[in-house]
């Protein structure tokens, strides 16, 4: 299965992934009206200090203990993208206390999101992936 | 043909049905459930009072989940199991016949001999979705209610009840709230959070009898109530492997591939006890996460299938109006504090590992602490004192973060 995959020797800590993602999973047609002076939840976040940069998004574990621990039956496995049903999350963050990856947060409604691969959004390749202007950021079969 | 069956209905029994199909197609799997309901998600019964989900979302898994994993569900309540014929035996004298069993039958709220208590009219449990309905319908505006125990269950049921009663108030014998997975200080903050929302306590201090409508404490005190919910803890459902001479201490024994100590007998969820990966105790682990993956080894291994749940620790993750806790394995360490004003980070560690911690009021990525506990990382491997602070992945190793990042895991 493809997944997303990151290099940090090329990541350049630029926070455009982030950016792409929210406007992306926003619904909005222009990004200025998606993002512009408004907080933004992305589903993948850039991790670093002086020396390294990296983007973090769900793993998409083969095994992954977040649908395993989920109280309200909220996460599942769809062909092995792990999504959520924000009908049923009642926010209660167990998925956040399991995963050790680091990769789910809470949206602006209180309800848990993650990295979904764009698979409810876009053509195909995630946003992230096309908007990286490095290549830190690549989806594919490993 | 094989003949799977799983007594009780809760997500231990999703988990073993689940996991019997991740194995085998074959064999026909009958579930045997007291209560009257499909799977659900027993948690959520203080945010359905709370009207924050309802029953539909509730359901554990979708509609047709039974059918389509082949498998099908008799409402009675099991009253014994013949471990010789290989049946288990219902209340109205139903048999039925397994070649190999699950034993999924939860806990059950421990109530204490009180005086007085049959003189109370409106007095429930909260553990069930049924009994969230009754608690529900007698509920309203102008109703004290006295909740006994300041544990997960009593406090989520403060929290769900709110401010649809006239008052709530909890008392415990224990000094502090959630005395089981918190500490003092970061007991206090959580119990703030809750008076400030309008909830009253009485800890140090517990109800000794009834009379009616009123309780008299410990302390010599009276309190007052229409509505009384006792949550002062829980028992294992673990009579029916006793019973027939199998091994139980305070749960049903398990090995770490859900097997009991009776041959062709296996037992999930919160009615076993197991050892705790993070202090190698033997005990009672009564979390969801666990019950799932109790069960679902459990049946990976029922249907010929050899798979182990060999790390199973306390973890909890618990919210009262806006604030939130998480807590992981246990406490018997070397502390590592980091404090704010309405936050606590502590970090128990021993023998080079962390084996614990508590968080109040900060949440964010707190599975990698628990990835620490669960995988037993040696924290020589990474830069613990940046980790306590933030946790990420900057504090790792380059060789780890390309083995996370950069690979299927």
């Amino acid at each position: 299965m493809k997944r997303i995959y990151v290099n940090e020797e090329w990541c350049l800590g630029c926070h455009l992934c982030e950016y792409n993602c929210a406007f992306a999973n926003s619904g909005l047609k222009d990004m200025v009206e998606a993002l512009k002076g408004k907080p933004i939840f992305p589903r993948i976040h850039i991790e670093g200090n002086e020396k390294i940069s990296y983007a973090v998004s769900c793993r998409h574990c083969t095994d992954p203990i977040c649908v395993k621990s989920c109280i309200a039956g909220a996460i599942s496995n769809k062909d092995g993208v792990i999504v959520v049903d924000k009908n049923k999350c009642v926010g209660c963050m167990t998925c956040i206390l399991v995963c050790p990856y680091g990769a789910l947060a809470l949206n602006e409604n209180g309800v848990m999101q993650k990295c979904e691969l764009c698979t409810r959004n876009s053509d195909g390749t995630p946003a992230c992936v096309k908007g990286c202007p490095n290549n830190a950021i690549v989806f594919e079969e490993r | 043909m094989d003949k799977f069956v799983i007594i009780g209905n809760g997500v231990a029994a999703a988990g073993c049905i689940e996991g019997i199909r991740s194995t085998e197609n074959e064999g026909r799997i009958t579930v045997i459930s007291e209560e009257k309901h499909p799977v659900y998600c027993r948690p959520l019964i203080s945010y359905y009072l709370e009207e924050k989900t309802d029953r539909e979302k509730m359901k554990y898994r979708a509609d047709g989940f039974y059918e389509s994993n082949g498998c099908s569900v008799i409402f009675k309540k099991a009253v014994s199991i013949d471990k010789s014929k290989r049946h288990v035996i219902l209340e109205d004298g139903e048999k039925v016949s397994y070649t190999s069993l699950c034993v999924a039958t939860g806990s059950s709220p421990f109530v204490p001999p009180f005086e007085g208590l049959d003189t109370v009219k409106h007095c429930f449990s909260f553990m069930t979705i049924d009994d969230a309905e009754a608690l529900k319908k007698e509920l309203s505006k102008d109703k004290d209610v006295l909740i006994i125990g300041a544990g997960l269950i009593g406090l989520k049921c403060a929290e769900g009840i709110g401010d649809r009663a006239k008052s709530v108030t909890v008392c415990d014998l224990a000094g502090r709230i959630l005395s089981s997975i918190l500490d003092d200080d970061c007991a206090a903050i959580m119990q703030k959070r809750l008076e400030d929302s309008g909830i009253a306590f009485m800890l140090g201090d517990s109800a000794v009898k009834f009379d009616g409508n009123k309780a008299i404490m410990k302390s010599g005190k009276t309190v007052k109530f229409d509505i009384l919910v006792i949550a002062v803890g829980v028992r294992a459902n673990s009579a029916l492997i006793r019973d027939i001479g199998g091994n139980v201490n305070r749960g049903i024994t398990v090995d770490k591939y859900g097997k009991t100590s009776v041959k062709n007998i296996y037992a999930a969820g919160d009615c076993t006890e197991c050892v705790d990966y993070s202090d190698g105790m033997n005990k009672v682990i009564a979390i969801m996460p666990n019950a799932y993956i109790g069960g679902f080894t459990a049946g990976v291994n029922m249907a010929g299938g050899k798979t182990e749940f060999a790390n199973p620790i306390p973890m909890n993750s618990i919210g009262f109006f806006g604030i939130h806790a998480m807590t992981a394995g246990s406490y018997d360490g070397e502390l590592f504090e980091d404090r704010s004003e309405n936050t606590i980070r502590r970090f128990f560690t021993k023998d080079g590992r962390l084996i614990g911690f508590m968080l109040v009021g900060c949440n964010e990525r707190a599975g990698i602490y628990t990835s620490l506990i669960r995988e037993r990382i040696p924290l020589s491997t990474l830069n613990f004192d940046m980790l306590r602070k933030t946790a990420d992945f900057t504090s790792f190793s380059a060789e780890s973060r390309k083995h996370v990042f950069g690979g299927e895991i």
